[in-house]
């Protein structure tokens, strides 16, 4: 029994470089056009214009913390409408679901930022150092003036990416060529340096360092996934049944004729190569698979090469092996109480999240009883209750607002301060895309009979577009 | 020897080396702090020395050392007050050089008074009148449009800037309403008759036993020179109307008899000589826009 140092032992496997070989197939191009699809999107969206009229941003994506605004295109939010997020981050979250219920771990294989990045890192990587076989080689030979360009190089490049990275991130929060000719002539706010220092930093270091590392030990996506999952959403599965046991082609046909039964798989090892995370597929499902289908594109190359038929790897699952090494037909269930509750429910989110936008108003009027005193006995004997009203304008332009009440005979709404009126009632001016508070009194003559608290309606309708928005409130009286 | 103490401190349980101490059979695993662990508690050390170098770190007799930027938290706070100072004086320029009138008509000026109105009226009012002006017994309720001295934004700022039977302020109203009973003007049954004929004329009901038309013609010969013959009040005196809804100290037969035999005077301070003129008139705004100006 050997003595064991704690401080030998590491907290996690020390992790092996993974050296991925570059391959070529259906789902890499797929990869690819996803990544270009999905990082064109991050880095050029900030500079796209949408006219919003005179006083807002003419920013198609923006989020204006300094004004507490967020637009997105036709949708402008205020602080208030965040439920909007809350309803996006659902749908994430369901469409996650939805996709880990179909097939696994789509997520992580080709749409995570952590994915599309290494990826994209993993193509400078091979662009400066060449495949795997000559990366490994490189890494292992002493230090000569070719190795050093190529790693300077490379790592030059990612830094630039990175910096890039960081620098569209900081575009999203601000008019976006203005903040590039200020970050050009050093006059940007210091957050904005702070912020792509940091999404600088993190780029290079995760997408270039950490990498697999990232998807195995630090997110907790791939434990969430596990425990979503069931039998039958498609993971990328290395069918054994077809492939065992694993031995040459020679051998194969050597076996064969004499009967013994052989596998497809001729142990290449081209799958493990290709692999980016560095694991093999071939031992089953694994934590460390993150599912990009990079093995299949390579195991089909290798079938097609020796004339086998393709799809040894392939989306499938394991109880499809075990029913066709029993002897059954595979089994294929897209459509199953999980999938059709997670379309369901998306449906009812979006449908939701629709339906509030559609509907959604320019105009808000809130209303705030005054509490010192609750009400006013007038020398007539009226009584009177003041209010502080907000109105909210959403809209670019400064807009009229005529304010009414409703709900008790006689009642009658004044405002104080300076104001028109429009057909005796109060109309309030609220600056475009802002809002305004105003104290209001209302008051019921002498002779109508009070309860303590009588229900009453407050409405603010446009003068010009006719919007109307209402809110309720009581009435107190002694 | 050696081989014997290596297996005293492994314990094969865990696959962990032991410290070698051991109480009743139960041994200490070794389990060092991990390196990061010491490398940042060692790093934060340093960390510390720098601190005590940048910022004010160590307490002296009377004093503390400084620190070579300079800093401290009472000059942060000063200089906040110096820029909340700048821009109030900012504000206030316009306040203090507008009318009351051209402060009532202008949106952006009215909008700074009500701001500065309403914390001077916390600060220095609400004592008395209520957080909203709402008034108690005795302290009229600012929110009416019933005025002892007048609801208008010049008579409310006199009201303000003199007070009400202010020793101090030698142009504070006055008004003395004589204490009839107290002074022997008026015997008990009388002072009944003219409560009643109050009543009768803020349209209140009366005790059957007054004499209501002894107490009108009392009315008209003690009380009526300055509440009017028909006791609507006169606001040049600070009389006040007593056929409205509003009453200040009661309607009722007890209260009326206590304010017609003992008289009631309340007082209200001269805030001219407390406050500036400026905040004066943002209180005047203030008062005036509760919801009974005039
Ligand atoms: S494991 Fe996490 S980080 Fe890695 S690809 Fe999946 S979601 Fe992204
Ligand atoms: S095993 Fe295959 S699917 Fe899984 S990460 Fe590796 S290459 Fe991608």
């Amino acid at each position: 029994m050997a003595v064991i140092d704690a401080d030998d032992l590491p907290l996690f496997a020390p992790s092996k470089k993974v050296y991925p070989q570059s391959v070529a197939g259906p789902y890499r191009r797929a990869k690819w056009i996803i990544l270009v699809l999905c990082l064109g999107i991050y880095y050029l969206l900030p500079f796209l214009r949408w006219d919003r009229g005179p006083n807002l941003p003419d920013q198609a994506v923006l989020a204006d913390l300094a004004n507490n605004r967020f637009y997105f295109f036709f949708i402008e939010i205020w602080p208030q409408e965040i439920y909007y997020f809350t309803g996006l981050l659902i749908i994430a979250a369901l469409v996650l679901f939805l996709m880990n219920a179909v097939a696994g771990r789509v997520w992580c294989g080709y749409l995570c930022p952590q994915t599309v990045w290494t990826d994209l890192f993993l193509a400078v990587e091979r662009a400066f150092e060449g495949d795997r076989r000559e990366r490994i080689r490189r890494d292992e030979s002493p230090w000569s003036l070719d190795k050093a360009w190529r790693k300077t190089g490379k790592h030059a490049v990612w830094l630039v990416i990175a910096w890039w990275t960081g620098g569209a991130w900081v575009l999203y929060f601000a008019d976006a060529p203005t903040l590039v000719r200020e970050l050009a002539t050093f006059t940007a706010p210091v957050s904005a340096y702070v912020w792509i220092a940091i999404l600088t930093f993190t780029t290079y270091s995760l997408a270039g360092i950490m990498r697999e590392q990232v998807c195995t030990y630090m997110c907790p996506w791939p434990r969430i996934q596990a425990a979503l999952t069931d039998d039958d959403a498609l993971n990328v599965t290395y069918r054994y049944d077809r492939g065992e046991p694993r031995v040459s082609v020679k051998q194969a046909q050597r076996l064969r004729a004499e009967g013994v039964p052989a596998g497809d798989c001729i142990d290449c090892n081209q799958c493990v190569a290709v692999c980016p995370t560095g694991v093999d597929i071939r031992d089953g499902a694994q934590v460390g698979c993150i599912q990009c289908g990079l093995c299949i594109d390579a195991c089909n190359t290798v079938m097609a090469k020796i004339a086998y038929p393709t799809g040894l790897i392939a989306y499938d699952t394991d109880d499809n092996v075990k029913r066709r090494i029993a002897g059954h037909r595979p089994v294929y269930r897209l459509l199953r109480l999980r999938t059709a509750i997670y379309a369901a429910l998306i449906l009812v989110v979006g449908g939701a999240m629709i339906y509030q936008l559609a509907t959604r108003q320019t105009a808000g009027i809130s209303v705030l009883h005054e509490r010192t005193p609750l009400f006013v006995k007038l020398s007539d004997g009226s009584i009177r209750n003041s209010y502080t009203i907000r109105l909210l304008n959403k809209r670019p332009e400064e807009r009229p607002f005529a304010l009414t009440v409703s709900g008790l005979p006689g009642v009658r709404i004044e405002t104080i301060g300076p104001q028109a009126t429009a057909d005796l009632r109060p109309v309030v001016t609220v600056e475009p895309d802002s809002s305004r508070e105003i104290r209001a009194l209302v008051t019921v003559p002498a002779d109508v009979h009070l309860e303590k608290s009588q229900p009453l309606t407050f409405t603010a309708s446009d003068l010009f577009a006719g919007e109307i928005v209402r809110a309720e409130d009581h009435f107190i009286a002694p | 020897m050696d081989g014997h103490h290596d297996r005293d401190n492994f314990d094969s349980v865990t696959g962990h080396s032991t410290t070698g101490h051991e109480w009743d059979g139960i041994r200490e695993l070794n389990t060092p702090l991990p390196r990061w662990w010491l490398g940042v508690f060692y790093a934060t050390i340093i960390w510390s020395v720098g601190y005590w170098v940048v910022y004010p770190a160590w307490p002296l007799l009377t004093d503390a050392t400084r620190g070579v930027i300079g800093y401290a938290t009472r000059l942060s706070i000063e200089q906040d007050l110096a820029t909340l100072r700048d821009f109030r004086a900012a504000q206030s320029k316009g306040l203090a050089e507008a009318s009351l009138v051209q402060i009532k008509a202008d949106p952006d000026l009215f909008r700074v008074a009500m701001a500065q109105g309403k914390a001077a009226f916390g600060d220095n009012c609400a004592a008395c009148h209520g957080v909203g002006g709402a008034g108690a017994k005795g302290f009229p309720n600012l929110n009416d449009d019933d005025w002892l001295w007048g609801g208008s934004l010049d008579t409310i700022r006199t009201t303000i800037q003199h007070g009400i039977r202010f020793a101090g302020d030698a142009d504070t109203r006055v008004s003395q309403m004589p204490a009839f009973g107290r002074d022997k003007m008026l015997t008990p049954g009388q002072i009944n008759d003219v409560a009643n004929h109050v009543r009768a004329i803020a349209g209140l009901p009366t005790q059957p036993r007054a004499d209501l038309a002894a107490g009108g013609k009392l009315f008209a010969e003690n009380c009526a020179a300055c509440h009017g013959e028909a006791g609507k009040g006169n606001r040049e005196m600070g009389a006040p109307n007593l056929t409205d809804a509003i009453t200040l100290y009661g309607m009722d037969v007890a209260s009326l008899t206590e304010t017609i035999t003992n008289s009631r005077n309340g007082v209200m301070p001269a805030w001219g000589g407390r406050l500036d003129p400026t905040t004066v008139k943002a209180l005047t705004i203030y008062v005036h826009s509760l919801g009974g100006g005039e």
